[in-house]
Formats: structure tokens, sequence, C-alpha cells
């Protein structure tokens, strides 16, 4: 399994676990979180917190869009540039990211 | 969908008489008849919606039959009981004044709500004052997340953007000012066998701009169908007084003066009136846009917000849900 793919698992599992309540339904990592109902503005909140905490990273007011927020693939990606900013890793490594498990 | 090519910015214009002597005789059934009440309680803010409505249950049910309540509380405007009484008087209505401060005090509202606050302004302390507020949702793609601004005793101010934990803590501590009104409100509907009247306007109530069991509760919401722009050609007609026809909306629940656009709705109100119109006739944005002077990515933005805070308010609208239906009760 790829490292990009291991970290999008880990979104999808907090998305079932706190929006969908443990109740997997199809979803694909391109799907929209609030086109599709599934993530509401109070649950981005929570979405950021989480990845503020999971990654030690600051989601910054302007970084808050749906282009970084509004699906797996999305914040997969953002989670990428923004983490290789921060630490000047050149692939997302979660072994590399304090808090997540490899 | 609209056969129009473009949509005229009067398109909520209506006749102010004929509506209002329509909304006087269903209230006068919906108390007297479906509810079987005596009159009408109206929390009265000062506003433009709640000023009409007691307009229209003074002409609907009689002076005699109104009661109009003040619930000022440490956060409100001078302003709210001062234009409030100005109402009550010239309507010839009995009124109390309630101040909730003690019940909020006694239920560690503000108590609860600067502990949320400090929890990421450390600072936030006696003399503070604070609003929450959204980025602008119009110009950019972005969320509808809220910042906090605080003013400290020397009037410096500072604006944080919200943790989950802190935006859930100060809203549900500010609630329970909602709440308590209620909660007087009906004190005086049992008292005199009156129902309470609910003030929202249609943007309020389609957009769950409302607390549950708090103003959003009522025994009847005789304006609810009405744009805000309406409500104020009903003011104009009612001869509300000039001084609440030119108030500035404002939701008087935070110290700091905060507008309702900064707090809700994101554009000016009449504007959202449009909007929202257009949404609801499924008119392209294309359509509407030149109508409310916005361009056709901003309408849809808009568009897409209203739907999405739809969603939120079927929660805030939903009565208690059953596992079955109870025989016997309709």
């Amino acid at each position: 399994m790829s490292t990009a793919s291991t970290v999008a698992q880990q979104l999808r599992d907090f998305i079932v676990e706190n929006f969908l309540y443990g109740q997997e339904r199809a979803f694909k990592d391109d799907d929209s979180f609030l086109g599709e109902g599934i993530v509401d503005s109070t649950g981005v909140l929570q979405l950021v917190s989480h990845l503020e905490e999971t990654y030690e990273i600051t989601v910054e007011d302007e970084d808050l869009t749906p282009e970084n927020m509004d699906s797996i693939n999305s914040v997969t990606a953002y989670l990428s540039r923004k983490m290789n900013s921060v630490a000047g890793v050149v692939a997302l490594d979660p072994a590399s990211v304090p808090g997540v498990k490899a | 969908m609209s056969s129009s090519s473009s949509v005229s910015p009067d398109i909520l214009q209506l006749d102010a008489q004929q509506e209002s002597e329509r909304i006087v005789a269903r209230i006068r059934e919906l108390v007297f008849s479906e509810l079987k009440r005596k009159g009408a309680v109206v929390g009265v803010s000062g506003g433009i919606d709640s000023t009409v409505v007691a307009y229209l249950c003074a002409r609907a049910l009689g002076k005699e039959r109104v009661v109009a309540l003040f619930t000022p509380e440490a956060d409100s405007s001078p302003d709210s009981l001062r234009l409030g009484r100005i109402v009550a008087d010239a309507l010839g209505v009995r009124s109390f004044v309630e101040d909730i401060s003690p019940i909020l005090k006694g239920a560690r509202c503000y108590e609860r709500r600067d502990a949320a606050i400090r929890t990421i302004v450390a600072e936030y302390g006696d003399g503070y004052k604070c609003k929450i507020v959204l980025p602008n949702l119009v110009e950019a793609d972005r969320y509808a997340i809220f910042s906090i601004v605080v003013q400290s005793p020397t009037g410096a101010t500072k604006k944080v953007r919200l943790s989950l934990d802190a935006y859930l803590g100060i809203v549900a501590a500010t609630n329970c000012k909602q709440r308590a009104r209620k909660l007087i409100e009906y004190y005086y509907a049992d008292l005199y066998q009156y129902a309470v009247a609910g003030t929202p306007n249609r943007l309020e109530y389609d957009q769950g701009f409302f607390v549950k069991n708090g103003d959003g509760a009522a025994d009847f919401k005789p304006v609810a169908h009405l744009y805000k722009t309406q409500i104020y050609q009903l003011a104009a007609y009612l001869g509300v007084p000039e001084e609440i026809q030119r108030r500035p909306s404002t939701t008087d629940t935070y110290s700091l003066e905060q507008s309702q656009e900064e707090f809700y709705f994101a554009i000016p109100l009449a504007k959202m009136d449009i909007c929202l119109y257009g949404k609801n006739n499924d008119i392209p944005a294309a359509e509407l846009a030149p109508a409310v002077g916005m361009d056709e990515t901003k309408v849809q933005r808009v568009y897409a917000m209203i739907e999405s805070k739809r969603a939120v308010a079927r929660y805030l609208r939903s009565a208690p849900l059953l596992v079955e239906a109870v025989q016997g009760i309709q």
C-alpha cells in the first residue's frame, strides 16, 4: 500500500467514524463531502481539528476551501502539499509524521 | 423554470394592505379557532420582524388581547428595550420587562461562554466584549467557519478562528438566551391563556436562523412566509415607527454589535431575499445576477449556501420523532 493510500484510508476511517457513525456507506475518494451530504460546515471544523492534531500542521484560514477539504482525494493532496512544504520531505510518508503510524 | 430572461429587482413587491388583511384574518383563525387561546404573547425586540408581528396581532386580536414582552440581558443593546417600549406605547398593549440575566447567570451561560472563549483567547475576561463572524462566503469558495472578534477594555480588537470545541461551547452557552426568553414568554402564555407568536421572517425560517426550542419555538408564526423585504413593506403600511424601520438588523446576542450579514447570511438581506426567491423559483444564476448586482459565479455560491443551510435547518425544524404513529393522536 502506498503512503498516500494509507493516509486516504485513515481519512476514510475518520469520516466513517465521525460523520457516518460507523455505518460504512459507499462513497468514492473524489466524492464531494458537502455535495453528498457527508460533512457540513461544522463537520469541516471537526475535520480541520483532526488534521491539525493528527498531522501536527496548522491549517491557515486561506486553506479552508473546498479545493482542499471537500473529498478524500483533495484532503490527501492538501496534506501532501502541506507536509512537504513544512517538513521539506519529498513524498508523503506517514512514518515521518508525528502521531501517525505507518 | 422561469421563462423570463431577466428578473426585476421589484419581484418581491406586494400589496401590503391586502397581505396585512389576509394575515390578520388568519391570526384570528389560528389563535381563537385552532389554538383556542384568548390572545397572544409577542416577544418584542425592537427589531422590524417582532414589531410587525406585534402590530398584526394587535389588529387581529385587539390591543387588550396582546402582551408585549421585553427580555433584556447583560449583553443586550439598550436600544432594544427603548424601541420595544415605543412599540407597546404606540399600540396601547400591555407590556412587561423581564430581565433574564439572573436566569442566565443561574444557568452559568456567561461563565460557560467565557470559558469556551478562553480556550482560544486566554486573556478574555471582565470588561471584554465579543461577537462571532463568518468570512465572506460570496467572494470566494470558502466554508462557513466562524471566527471570534474580541475587544479588550482598552478597545483593542483581535480576530481568531474558532476551534470546534470553542465554537460549540460558545453557541451552546449563548443559545441559553433564546431559550430563557421562551421560558418567560410561556410563563405569560400560561398566565393569560394566550398563544406565543413566533417572529421569524422567511429567510430565518428557511435558513435555520433560530435556536431550536428557543426563538424557534412558538404556537404560530404569522410572517414566516414573508421575505425580509416584504416585512419592511408591511411595516411601512402598518405605520411602524420610522426609527424601527431604519434600524439595521442585528442579532442582539453578543456584546459587540453584530449584523445578521456577518453572523449568518453573508450578503445584504435585500439581496439574500432575491437569491432565495430565485432559488425557490428555479431561476438560473445568470438570469438572477443583474437583479442583485452580482456576477453569475457569486449567485451560484449563494444558491449553494442556501442549500447547505437548508440541510442543517432540517434538524432545527424537526418535531420530536416517533418510532411509530401513536393511535388516537393526529
